[in-house]
């Protein structure tokens, strides 16, 4: 066993096992710590397949910035976690059997050798100076400009949507800027200049 | 080495396993968002995998913009989230029956 399929088999292992707990752990907190853990391992397969900009931007992005999203949703809503778990084992039969019926489906499509190394044969790896971001960011910026702005777009968007969706508007007693004031200030308002005579220090005259 | 296939039979898991929590959790909406997530997670392997063994770069644009649709999608349903429980004091599926008329 070499040493690629020794991190394969690892980190295929651990994604699924920590997947599983995902949605299977009584607490929501617990859920949002091994969906970082999965997205961890899932940055690793992607290390292995050369895709080196995607699992780091995985890791930055979403381990980084949604995650931790869903991490202080989690902790400031105030649930009843065990409330929230009762229809658990009424649904689970019926998640096992489609689950089953799903996963025999994937595997006699996926697990056959229309995938395999005969039709796909395992590529060569690529040489010391070739840079997955320079690959993408020359489709990015030639052929998927558009798109690329749009993405920018919806992003914006659902910056304003999330803002004003959680928004409750201005309380009463909560300290504020208030611009309009703060442009319209003169200097005359805050400054005061003193006139004064110059002084000199009694020890300086004592030396000389 | 490893082959095509293995990638792909890691993330058809990885898949059912986000189905099963859709299915399985049926009252807490946190936990529906993850197994969004997860299943999004298995599209985007499949994604960079087909990318590596077919020497296309297109495939990681496509993960590209599927990560931002997905996190602009967790941004909004997160505040929708904090709207429910801040009206309803609940985030349980079944009880968010005003719809119905």
């Amino acid at each position: 066993m070499t040493i690629v399929q020794l991190i394969f088999y690892g980190c295929s292992v651990m994604l699924i096992a920590s997947a599983l707990i995902v949605i299977s752990s009584k607490n929501s907190v617990r859920s949002v710590m091994f969906l970082i853990l999965t997205f961890f391992y899932a940055a690793c397969l992607w290390m292995l397949l050369e895709a080196e900009f995607l699992a780091i931007l995985l890791i930055l992005v979403y381990v980084g910035a949604v995650m931790v999203l869903f991490l202080f949703v989690v902790m400031m809503l105030d649930v009843d976690f065990a409330a929230l778990r009762q229809g658990f084992t009424r649904y689970l039969p019926l998640g096992l059997v489609v689950s089953a019926v799903l996963l025999y489906l994937l595997f006699s499509l996926v697990g056959s050798t229309a995938f395999g190394p005969e039709s796909f044969p395992i590529p060569e790896p690529r040489a010391a100076d070739y840079s997955s971001i320079t690959s993408i960011g020359m489709l990015l910026y030639t052929d998927y400009f558009y798109p690329f702005e749009i993405a920018a777009m919806i992003l914006m968007v659902a910056m304003i949507a999330a803002i004003s969706l959680a928004f409750r508007g201005k309380r009463k007693g909560t300290k504020t800027q208030k611009v309009a004031q703060q442009v319209r200030v003169k200097k005359a308002d805050r400054l005061r200049i003193v006139k004064m005579e110059s002084e000199k220090r009694p020890s300086e005259g004592a030396s000389q | 080495m490893i082959a095509l296939s293995d990638y792909l039979i890691v993330s058809a898991v990885l898949f059912t396993i986000g189905i099963a929590g859709i299915i399985i959790n049926r009252k807490n909406i946190i936990t529906l968002l993850m197994s969004i997530e997860l299943m999004l997670l298995a599209v985007n392997t499949n994604f960079v995998a087909f990318s590596r063994f077919l020497d296309d770069p297109v495939g990681q644009v496509f993960v590209f913009f599927i990560l931002t649709v997905a996190a602009a999608e967790a941004a909004i349903g997160l505040a929708i989230l904090l709207l429910v429980f801040r009206n309803r004091r609940t985030i349980d599926v079944e009880e968010l029956d005003s719809l119905q008329g």
